[in-house]
């Protein structure tokens, strides 16, 4: 039943957001309703599919098992904040040239599980990747060229 | 460009978290729906108490099954017949629940969450009745008139009963593909709105067939088709399950016509996975008569196809699909078949990518395994010498498949099996996998050969139209599933007017853009709307030619259109660009005579469709103690007459194989004895991960060109999916040494275990 509003100051991709919600409300619904942050996705909304992955101090976080409560002063980081300007990340480059999506629904959530962590092993191994990849549910693209891009990218941020 | 592995033009918003699904439309002053489904499998409704929920702060109305009696149930899509009409699901149960999950009732709120809350508070009384849960058992009672059997049908071609009275060899099977489906990553949405202004009613979030849910809208609604707009955003695939019409859509639309406030409803995955349509769970009984070669004279089939609780859109597509396409790519010149579409007390069917053809080519295939095995032939050997020759087609298969003669437009059926048999080096695989399982690997190969459909007519348009700016835009009534649509349509367009990629730009699924429109199903997207795009482009290149001459005073014979621009053949700098013809064709202009614009509008129609092909062939190793099998190599060889963009279509067969590994071996929704469903989570309902999926080698084949439209193509979509099950079962009994072993879907790691324990295992 309805709770009592928190007010909270959000930071997500460097911006600070003022929202007040319930306690209950998620961080996946609080970024997409009172942020306006609709890149990161719900897709089953109990921990599985990892849609709404976002980077909460650069871990990778489950946004519908969150509450946004939860964060204080952390630093979130979301699909949205991955571009730089006109610039593509690398990792969306490498699925834009590797045919990594299809219907883009759980693609939020791929690049930034792959961000987190290619950015903290940056020389992680392929058979290591595909089980860190195995994290998240598409159901598109059979995930070959979902891994073919995040091996492009690791291989484009290291050099 | 056609042809060229170009890179998509949907991606950079999809990149960028700029998508706008469903889920991302919000308007003003909102009310949100929540839906009280059924907690029993079947049962009369005793009594419904909205009471507690109306007291909860938020909470605007609360609808049950007597405030939308007046709405006539969802009808039929396609494949309807009259016995079928009483078995249609109303949008609110009226007396009687017949699945869990079932809506009851409507909760309207300012909140999400608060609709949530409302909903908890409604009190469903239901006094239970038994269940039809094996819809291949006895018949149960629908509604105290009718039994729970909906459809029977028989086709049949040649003389089955000469054929087997002849017969060297008879053998009888039975086979059953479980109960799975297309699971896209998005859950079903929509949001309305009725502006009053205009009279009309939107509907934002529609999918796959647009123009036949705003024309089934109207009539629910008694709405003129022309005041309701129905627009497609991003959607989260479709798999042939989303974009169907189903009761949340209709409350969707009439709540907001009712209550004067946009609505929205986004279902949540627990829901999903409960009332969204199931598919395949068919379970058959056959007896094939064959010569001692092997060639099959004769096949005789009776299946049971369980439609869940009601009839929903797709009338008796799946089970006349099943029918029409098990004969698949072999002569079989007597064949007979009967369907029974029946229902049982589980979530309603419609169809999941290869309807009805996962399932028949399951049992085909298997059921040739098992001759082959029966009459000591090797498995690659009685597919030769069945296979139609390429000197038969078009071959009449003798039976009809949506209304349509099956009439397979081409193939090359034996160029395919042994380009296959090259590229694994099947006598060398063969022996390898023999001396692994020689040393006490459980390893082993299976093929499946199958033919698919696709583009399924009758029509489809295309408008393509040139601005001022030299822009290009494509529009038409058909619709993106995310399968890349766009750049296809854009590819075909660039081609035929000699732009670049970045000036088309291409409109699907706003029924307010176009006229008429179909959809995105059947694999018949790129087929049809793919057709009438290049019709559109050809007419609009003749029309700026024709403008152009006058422009540049030469004969239409001296000009050409490249980089854009209509120029004289030898002179490339006396040109007009298009954007310059747009220009100079305004209403008031002494160019446009009657004609104002630089557009083209063309509709193709065929009554045909046309049937792509292909091979599968995939080599599995069991681990006898836990049971899971992991895939080690996956062939899939298709042919798809010509492939637009390769790079797309190798991306449907990849993706299209991994809902065919789910099938065969993980996916599966399971019951308990009074009708819970067992699998309500993404704990329960287990999609292939990356971790499942091998890397798989697609023969993407252009040796059938379809001669029925003129760029030859056949559609993609679903030929990564088709024989997954067949294989995956094939290999598992060669793994297992037992020919016959697996006969039905899917082989989960429990079924395995058992069956490994029970005398199969290392020879």
């Amino acid at each position: 039943m309805s709770q009592r509003r928190v007010e909270l100051t959000l930071t997500v991709n460097g911006q600070r957001y003022e929202a007040a919600v319930e306690p209950r409300k998620t961080l996946a619904d609080t970024l997409r309703e009172d942020c306006g942050l609709t890149g990161t996705h719900l897709g089953c909304e109990h921990g599985v599919c990892g849609a709404c992955t976002v980077l909460v101090d650069d871990e990778p976080v489950r946004s519908c098992l969150m509450f946004a409560v939860q964060c204080g002063s952390q630093a979130i980081r979301t699909v949205e904040g991955l571009a730089d300007g006109d610039r593509l990340h690398p990792i969306q480059q490498a699925f834009w040239e590797h045919h990594g999506l299809q219907c883009g629904f759980c693609t939020p959530g791929f690049l930034m599980l792959a961000t987190s962590v290619l950015e903290s092993r940056p020389d992680i191994g392929d058979e290591e990747l595909r089980e860190v990849l195995a994290s998240n549910l598409c159901r598109c693209t059979g995930y070959q060229n979902i891994i073919t891009s995040v091996h492009a990218a690791r291989d484009q941020m290291r050099s | 460009m056609i042809g060229e592995s170009v890179l998509r033009l949907e991606d950079q918003p999809l990149l960028r978290g700029e998508g706008r699904f469903v889920a991302d439309i919000n308007l003003p002053h909102q009310l949100h729906m929540r839906i009280v489904r059924s907690h029993a499998a079947h049962g009369t409704i005793e009594s419904i108490d909205a009471s507690g929920s109306l007291d909860v702060p938020g909470v605007v109305a609360v609808w049950t099954g007597a405030d939308v009696a007046a709405i006539p149930p969802i009808d039929f899509r396609q494949v309807g017949a009259d016995q079928m009409v009483p078995y249609r699901q109303p949008i609110l149960a009226q007396d009687r629940v017949r699945y869990v999950g079932e809506p009851v009732a409507a909760v309207f709120a300012v909140d999400p969450y608060v609709a949530e809350d409302g909903a908890e508070a409604v009190v469903v009384e239901v006094s239970e009745l038994a269940p039809v849960l094996d819809a291949a058992g006895p018949l149960g009672d629908f509604d105290g008139r009718l039994d729970t059997e909906a459809y029977v049908f028989t086709e049949q071609t040649g003389d089955v009963d000469a054929a087997f009275a002849r017969a060297g060899h008879v053998l009888e099977a039975e086979f059953s593909v479980g109960r799975h489906t297309g699971v896209p990553l998005e859950c079903r949405g929509a949001v309305a709105v009725h502006h009053r202004s205009t009279r009309t009613l939107e509907f934002l979030g529609a999918a796959k067939v647009p123009f036949q849910n705003r024309d089934a809208l109207a009539r629910m609604l008694g709405l003129p088709p022309s005041g309701v707009v129905l627009r497609e955003a991003h959607v989260g695939g479709g798999f042939g399950v989303r974009g169907e019409l189903y009761p949340e859509d209709v409350l969707v639309a009439l709540a907001a016509l009712r209550m004067g406030r946009p609505v929205k409803w986004i279902e949540d995955r627990q829901e999903h996975l409960v009332a969204a349509n199931h598919s395949r769970d068919q379970r058959y009984r056959l007896r094939v008569a064959t010569d001692a070669s092997g060639v099959v004279e004769g096949l005789d089939v009776e299946f049971v196809s369980d439609q869940g609780a009601y009839v929903r859109t797709h009338g008796a597509t799946v089970a006349t699909l099943a029918a029409a396409m098990l004969p698949g790519p072999y002569r079989i010149p007597n064949y007979r078949v009967t369907g029974r579409v029946r229902l049982s007390n589980k979530t309603p069917a419609g169809t999941y990518r290869a309807p009805g053809r996962y399932e028949s080519t399951f049992v085909r295939e298997r059921t040739l395994d098992a001759v082959a095995a029966e009459l000591g032939i090797d498995r690659a050997e009685i597919r030769r010498r069945n296979l139609i020759g390429s000197e038969a087609m078009p071959f009449e298969r003798g039976v009809d498949a949506l209304g349509t003669p099956v009439v397979y437009d081409s193939g090359q059926y034996e160029m395919m099996l042994d380009r296959v048999m090259a590229h694994i080096d099947y006598r060398a695989l063969m022996a390898s996998l023999a001396e692994r399982r020689a040393n006490g690997e459980l390893v082993g190969l299976g093929l499946g050969f199958f033919v698919e459909k696709s583009g399924l007519g009758p029509f489809a348009g295309s408008r393509v139209e040139v601005d001022p700016s030299g822009c290009v835009t494509v529009t038409t009534g058909e619709a993106s599933v995310g399968q890349g649509f766009e750049t296809v349509m854009a590819q075909i367009c660039a081609e035929v007017l000699s732009v670049g990629l970045d000036t088309v730009s291409v409109v699907h699924g706003q029924t307010d853009q176009m006229s008429y429109g179909m959809g995105a199903f059947a694999s018949r997207a790129t087929v049809m709307a793919g057709t009438a795009t290049h019709a559109a482009g050809v007419s609009l290149r003749r029309r700026a030619i024709e403008v152009a001459a006058e422009m540049l005073e030469a004969s239409p014979d001296d000009l050409e259109l490249l980089d854009g621009a209509v120029r004289v053949v030898g002179s490339p700098t006396r040109a007009v660009s298009l954007g310059a013809i747009a220009s100079a064709l305004g209403p008031a202009s002494p160019h446009a005579q009657d004609r104002p614009g630089l557009v083209a509008e063309e509709w193709y129609t065929t009554s045909h469709m046309n049937y792509p092909y292909g091979l599968h062939a995939g080599v599995v190793a069991l681990d006898p103690d836990t049971g899971s099998v992991g895939i080690e190599r996956y062939v899939i060889a298709y042919d798809i007459g010509r492939a637009i963009n390769p790079m797309l279509v190798e991306g449907q067969i990849v993706g299209g194989a991994a809902q065919g590994f789910g099938g065969a071996l993980f996916e599966d929704f399971s019951y308990d004895e009074i009708g819970q469903p067992l699998v309500t989570t993404f704990m329960d309902y287990l999609m292939p991960t990356a971790a499942e999926m091998p890397d798989l080698e697609i023969l993407l084949s252009e040796d059938a060109p379809s001669p029925l439209n003129p760029l030859g193509v056949k559609g993609a979509g679903e030929g990564g999916t088709n024989a997954c099950g067949a294989v995956i079962a094939s290999a598992v009994d060669d793994a297992l040494g037992r020919p016959g072993a697996v006969c039905s879907l899917p082989m989960t790691p429990e079924r395995l275990h058992t069956l490994c324990r029970s005398g199969g295992g290392s020879p």
